[in-house]
């Protein structure tokens, strides 16, 4: 597969999880929380039923689909502010150096050496579960990559003329990160970021699978398999759809994620002008 | 002129200190540049030029750090600015140009946008007249088709038209002063000619004061009024161009005027080898005691081994420093 499918296939999983996300309530045929009626109680998949129903008669396809807004937005704000975090750190400790890199620098091993979803873990326990703390925990955890990027892109571009230039024209500090090195290493950040996405989509999954995240009746993608869990050979399309959905999102991100990276590679690009 | 000059630098010395070693890298350097003069600073590579522009323009960082002397500009002396002010004075009053045109511009940033970026950090302009101003500012420095030309990157732009846009940007802000180091040296020779008489004219227009670095002596002499020479840190002519070429005072000076090709020689043919002076210029940590050129002039004499030679006031201003100048 040339890098062009590859990113052009999760592109379009991904383009379509968003579409989903931003269109359920049209999308929806009942209302994932309050649409429960006994009478439906575990239907199989059916063409009333797309995805069948659970034990409460609400319909699967439907939670499904509303489980799309919760699991992007954990993923997308999540994995957004950790960039904003790891560029931020990475880019201005490798411009200017010094005790705040150290300061950096210890902090970026700290956070490596924990691993993530242990430390969002943590921070879950202590603020409960729900949707502020999940975008908290997962925001806060995973920048160390993009910073660890950002630094050595900044060592590496730091010498090149046109940042040079930019300090014999006048430019501030904070015109030459903005303007002369974040955009030269916006691709390698864009990469770490669309897979760090896709572990964040995990991430909530797992934390709420184990109860600390989105907690039912709501229904994220993570929360529906936990509840699935006891009727997973009564009822498989319970897990089976919500998983499926992890399962092509994460794909398609992975997916981008690696086309992304040959597209955007200052080597690779190099080497084809 | 009784008024102070555009530029004056006193007694500069520029320290190279990397933990061991304390050594000056560039000493008793000294010249001053009157308001849209030309002056020149010439030598070969390792001299100390860059650096004495980096200096001026308040750039020099660890290793390197100003010693000793003085540095005014407009009479203020620029290492008692503040951050903030210098920055307000580079790319605004003083610019610079480089020598490589190639890796000076940011490669991700269309061209006009560069320029813009100018008149948005030194002029206060909204990014919509600064976009305007771009445009003229491509024109004035003869690119063709500038209004669509704003729009390139970096890449699609040849080495002399990358040459052109850089002019444009260190000339957007209407400097009084621009600092040139080697501005032509990457660029192939017909399309360095252009690159010189484009920015010597548009100076000249602006009444722009010019400092022009290289290591080639026919080309600062082409440029520049006066030109000061240097060597392993020290300058050690200044003298008026014309002067230089007929009668340079310094055997080094001497040296550079016989390697340049002249006008229809055998050398300028490719027929025989120009007169190269022998040997290097030595590192810092290495400089030789009394006269520094002495390991490599064919007058040098005991004296110039042992005691660094004195200034000596030629007629017009220039001044040699040589223990048996001409
Ligand atoms: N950042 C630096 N660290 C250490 N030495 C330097 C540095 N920059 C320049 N030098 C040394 O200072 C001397 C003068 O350099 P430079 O001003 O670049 O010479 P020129 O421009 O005349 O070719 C050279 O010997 C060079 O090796
Ligand atoms: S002082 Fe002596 S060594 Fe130095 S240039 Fe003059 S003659 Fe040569
Ligand atoms: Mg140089």
């Amino acid at each position: 597969m040339n890098l062009g499918t590859s990113a052009i296939i999760g592109g379009m999983l991904f383009v379509l999880a968003i579409f989903v996300g931003l269109f359920a309530p049209w999308l929806a045929h009942t209302d994932p929380v309050m649409g429960a009626n006994l009478v439906n109680a575990e239907e199989p998949p059916s063409w009333i039923w797309w995805f069948g129903t659970d034990a409460q008669g609400r319909d699967i396809y439907s939670r499904v689909v509303h489980g799309a807004r919760i699991s992007l937005t954990v993923g997308i704000v999540s994995q957004l502010v950790n960039s904003v975090i790891g560029v931020t750190l990475g880019l201005t400790a490798g411009y200017w150096g010094g005790w705040w890199d150290d300061v950096v620098n210890g902090l970026t091993n700290v956070m490596l050496a924990i691993p993530s979803l242990i430390f969002a873990l943590a921070i879950m326990a202590v603020l409960g579960p729900g949707l502020t703390s999940l975008l908290i925990a997962l925001g806060l955890t995973n920048w160390s990559f993009t910073c660890r990027i950002a630094r050595a892109s900044t060592l590496s571009l730091k010498s090149q003329g046109y940042v040079q230039a930019a300090r014999v024209l006048g430019y501030g500090d904070l015109r030459i990160m903005i303007t002369q090195l974040l955009p030269n290493m916006i691709g390698p950040i864009i990469v770490i970021g669309t897979l760090g996405m896709g572990g964040a989509v995990l991430a909530e999954a797992s934390l709420s699978f184990l109860g600390l995240g989105i907690r039912p009746p709501y229904p994220s993608w993570g929360s529906m398999l936990s509840e699935a869990r006891d009727q997973i050979t009564t009822a498989p399309w319970l897990s089976v759809f919500p998983g499926l959905a992890i399962f092509l999102t994460v794909l398609g991100l992975n997916l981008l994620g690696d086309g992304l990276r040959d597209v955007l590679d200052p080597q690779s690009r190099s080497r084809r002008t | 002129m009784t008024a102070a000059p555009l530029i004056e630098v006193e007694d500069l010395r520029i320290d190279l200190d990397d933990g061991a070693k304390h050594v000056a890298a560039v000493e008793g350097v000294s010249f001053r540049i009157d308001r849209g003069e030309t002056f020149g600073l010439v030598g070969e590579s390792g001299c100390g030029k860059s650096i004495t522009a980096l200096a001026l323009i308040g750039l020099l960082r660890r290793p390197l750090s100003i010693g000793a002397g003085a540095i005014r500009f407009e009479g203020r002396e620029i290492q008692g600015l503040s951050a903030a002010e210098q920055r307000a004075l580079r790319g605004n009053r003083i610019a610079m140009i480089f020598q490589e045109p190639m890796t000076a511009l940011n490669p991700v940033s269309p061209v006009g946008r560069q320029i813009a970026e100018m008149f948005v950090l030194h002029k206060g302009k909204s990014w919509r007249e600064a976009n305007q101003l771009a445009v003229e500012a491509l024109a004035n420095v003869r690119v063709p088709a500038p209004e669509r030309r704003v729009k390139d990157y970096p890449h699609q732009l040849s080495g002399g038209m990358r040459q052109r846009v850089m002019i444009a940007i260190a000339l957007a802000c209407d400097p009084d002063l621009l600092i040139a180091d080697e501005p032509t040296t990457a660029l192939d020779v017909t399309v360095q000619a252009e690159i010189i008489e484009l920015m010597r004219n548009l100076c000249a227009e602006r009444g722009t004061a010019i400092l022009m670095i290289s290591h080639d002596l026919g080309l600062v002499a082409n440029v520049c009024r006066r030109v000061g020479v240097m060597y392993a840190g020290r300058i050690v002519e200044e003298r008026g161009s014309d002067d230089i070429f007929r009668a340079g005072a310094h055997p080094y000076t001497q040296g550079l005027v016989d390697s340049l090709p002249r006008l229809g020689s055998r050398a300028a043919l490719g027929r025989s080898r120009l007169r190269e002076i022998a040997g290097v210029v030595p590192a810092i940590s290495d400089f030789p005691s009394g006269c520094r050129f002495n390991p490599r002039c064919a007058q040098a004499t005991e004296i110039c081994r042992t005691t660094v030679p004195e200034t000596t006031w030629l007629g017009a201003g220039g001044l040699v420093r040589c223990h048996h100048h001409a």
